[in-house]
């Protein structure tokens, strides 16, 4: 993990003070505390925020090329960086360090935007080529790594987190309501959107040029299915030894790396494979982690400790109560940069300060599973309602449905014919796009309920589903009822809440990185291929893994049903002696003033909440009430206050003398200003 | 209060949080119009349960019984009737 930051003059006239450039990469530390460093040149700068993981002692960025016309700042891992290197040293290029930074520069030199394609990674680069006054971004194929861009008058500027970008002193920051409405929707906002207007995420698998005053984003990869029964023919049995020799791969060069590498343990059975995988192909010394929960309804110790012993790791857990939540939730916000309507990645934040207590920098984790083999609920409804709409009158197909959700104490099953009634709805549109998502998306579109009448007027009718739909490509219509699922399940949540909200940036506050072996693209390309009968066999998930593991794990738990991960919700801030901020943040005049939601409204959900248990809650509430409190806390720390707390974080990192090391002609850093005024 | 002026105070605080205006009738269905979801209704009937004094089966989580004002006041009715005293119960 590191952070990256940047600034190209567009016009190539406009300088800036270097100490904006180092105040960017200073709000990142957390990102890379390791080390700073900047580069400079005419018309454009580089900063980088660097945790080091690989070649320690010569890794530093910015670097450049031989001849130190192409330099580059790079957030994440290029795996294949070891194969990558002997055919550029063959082409004539003298290598100076061990460093995977290296090997992308060269790569990049030779082939241009055509060498992501042959990156196996997770990153977010920034090349500066000197002569042509380019810029290249590119971000990896699912968007692990985070990269934001915007144009401040006639500035470029990017970086990792949004907040180096806010620093900006010409920057003007208003919330952008499509973007909050997205998150009501699809529980995070879509790339290129963000919750600040005029900010941009460069979206997964996706490039962007800056040359001649000119900006060009491109797509260099997507998620894509075969048609619907044009899926991979060959026997289950083979499919079942190509996934486990991909599975194999994909974990063993994630363990690449110069320091010891971890493992997260949820108790479920795809960080239970990733670790059997570690356990059984290496000799890596193996120590483990899991979040446990005082609430027992969301607890799941007695797995993961089996699995522990099982696989004889070095084991440790941190307990997470709803008071912790409660208490951290404000530091979440601040990291992961948006409203949540889930508190699921606040626990995430205690985990990785207790692998960073641990000495640990890297861990692997099951992430991505569920998405590319069907793990979800979600694809079991779809599998269900798509069954029902072929014959929507029979009365048995929809007592399917009562077999979802049995882990929740209010389970939706237990009111047969109203379950009926809710996933009833769309199922007349089954090739429609949204088939799959109506339910999900229905549900979390009830905060809006909420609104202030202002706040839905500045919205106008904007449709984050319909303007979402526009964007799936035409072949997705041919794909079978899973793919079009997933396809959607990857584009909307894997990025920009999954692997950011709950991931990157959970493990980022606590200068963590996350490897995950599910998202190499060559495992995604193939479990993309697989008939869908192998994904879902009958209801049962993740079939196809399940068999790969087949003697890595205990029986019983390869054979557990998916319980998804969860945290408490609403209680987590309505318990007695709560901290002060929640009151603060709901109040009516708070409320009033930011003109988002109605007070009213607000108070009475809040009253409500008050008076029940955890398990006496339904999801609504509890996304109306996290969905709430997080904006309020995002708009007071991102909009209102983010002069203060911005300038009180950079003053700590500074007092911690991280030291920048100045690249670029010497000039430029001594009087930059000047120079190009 | 009468049983509909009960439920419907209910519903407005608790499913509405206070927006009387949201509801348009005591006809319309509380699922359609997206008032109440499928956890919603357990709410509704442990509600109901405890308000009025009466046991809803499983099978009695029916659209017709529960699903708007009307609906569930007459609901309440027919079960408050059908409802015999506990002592004559025992004898």
């Amino acid at each position: 993990m590191c952070g990256i930051a940047g600034i190209v003059s567009i016009d190539n006239r406009r300088a800036f003070a270097p100490s904006l450039l180092e105040d960017m990469v200073l709000i990142q530390s957390h990102r890379g505390p390791d080390e700073g460093g900047i580069f400079l040149a005419e018309g454009a700068g580089l900063g980088h925020a660097r945790l080091s993981i690989i070649d320690l002692s010569t890794g530093s960025q910015p670097m450049a090329n031989e001849n130190e016309s192409l330099w580059c700042v790079y957030n994440g891992e290029v795996y294949n960086y070891i194969e990558l290197r002997p055919e550029l040293e063959k082409r004539g290029h003298k290598f100076k360090t061990t460093s995977d930074t290296e090997v992308l520069i060269h790569h990049f030199e030779e082939k241009g935007p055509r060498a992501f394609n042959d990156f196996n990674g997770q990153f977010a680069i920034a090349f500066w080529d000197i002569s042509r006054k380019r810029l290249t971004l590119v971000r990896d194929r699912v968007g692990v790594r985070p990269l934001f861009y915007a144009i401040v008058e006639d500035q470029f500027v990017f970086a990792s987190e949004m907040k180096a970008i806010l620093l900006h002193p010409s920057i003007r920051s208003e919330m952008d309501p499509e973007a909050l409405d997205e998150i009501f929707t699809f529980w995070s906002v879509l790339p290129p959107k963000t919750l600040i207007k005029g900010i941009n995420e460069l979206p997964p698998g996706s490039y962007l040029t800056l040359e001649n005053r000119k900006i060009e984003v491109k797509s260099y990869w997507q998620p894509q299915f075969p048609a619907e029964g044009c899926e991979d023919g060959r026997p289950l049995s083979d499919l079942v030894d190509e996934l486990k020799s991909l599975l194999i791969d994909s974990t063993i060069i994630r363990l690449r790396a110069d320091v010891p590498v971890g493992a997260y343990l949820s108790g479920g059975i795809d960080s239970s494979a990733i670790t059997a995988f570690i356990r059984n192909y290496t000799s890596n010394p193996l120590k483990t982690f899991s979040v446990t929960f005082e609430d027992k309804n969301y607890d799941e110790q007695e797995h993961q400790l089996q699995l522990a012993k099982y696989l004889d790791t070095e084991h440790k857990t941190i307990n997470c109560a709803y008071q912790d939540i409660g208490e951290i939730f404000p530091d979440v916000i601040w990291h992961v940069e948006k409203p949540l309507v889930r508190t699921a990645p606040a626990p995430m934040m205690m985990l990785s300060k207790l692998v960073r207590d641990s000495g640990i920098k890297v861990v692997l984790t099951g992430e991505g599973a569920d998405e590319i083999f069907g793990g979800y609920d979600l694809f079991k409804e779809a599998k269900i309602r798509w069954f029902w709409g072929k014959n929507p009158e029979s009365n048995w197909r929809p007592k399917l449905l009562e077999r979802l959700y049995p882990y929740l104490a209010l389970s939706p099953g237990k009111t047969k014919i109203y379950l009926q009634k809710f996933y009833r709805a769309g199922l007349e549109l089954p090739r429609a796009p949204q088939f799959s998502h109506f339910p999900r998306w229905s549900t979390a579109s009830k905060i809006k309920a909420f609104y202030a009448d202002g706040f839905r007027n500045r919205l106008g009718d904007y449709d984050p589903v319909d303007s979402y739909i526009r964007t799936i490509p035409p072949a997705f219509k041919d794909w079978s009822y899973l793919g079009r699922a997933q396809f959607i399940e990857i584009q909307t949540l894997l990025s920009s809440y999954l692997l950011s909200s709950q991931g990157d940036r959970m493990a980022a506050a606590n200068s963590i990185e996350g490897r995950y072996p599910f998202l190499d693209h060559r495992l995604m390309e193939f479990a993309a291929h697989l008939p869908p009968k192998y994904k879902i066999r009958g209801l049962f998930e993740k079939y196809i893994l399940r068999e790969a593991v087949k003697g890595l794990i205990p029986e019983d738990l390869r054979r557990r049903v998916k319980r998804p991960y969860m945290a408490p919700d609403a209680v987590s801030f309505l318990y007695k002696g709560a901290p002060k901020y929640i009151d603060e943040a709901l109040s009516s005049e708070s409320l009033k003033n930011t003109g988002i939601f109605k007070p009213n409204m607000v108070q009475n959900l809040v009253r409500k909440l008050s008076k029940l248990a955890s398990d006496r809650i339904g999801f609504k509430d509890n996304m109306s009430l996290v969905g709430i409190l997080s904006t309020m806390i995002f708009h007071d720390q991102f909009l209102v206050n983010f002069a203060q707390i911005s300038s009180d974080k950079i003053k700590r990192w500074r007092e911690k003398n991280i030291i920048f090391n100045y690249r670029g002609k010497h000039e430029h850093r001594r009087d930059y200003t000047a120079v190009h005024r | 209060m009468n049983i509909e002026g009960t439920i419907r105070q209910f519903i407005v605080e608790n499913f509405l949080m206070g927006e009387a205006s949201r509801l348009a009738g005591d006809k319309v269905s509380f699922l359609d119009s997206g008032i109440v979801d499928s956890t919603g209704v357990l709410e509704l009937v442990t509600y109901v349960e405890e308000t009025f004094g009466i046991a809803i089966e499983d099978d009695e989580l029916l659209p017709e019984n529960l699903d708007s004002i009307v609906n569930l006041a007459n609901f309440v009715r027919k079960k408050k009737e059908s409802r015999q005293p506990i002592s004559q119960k025992q004898i």
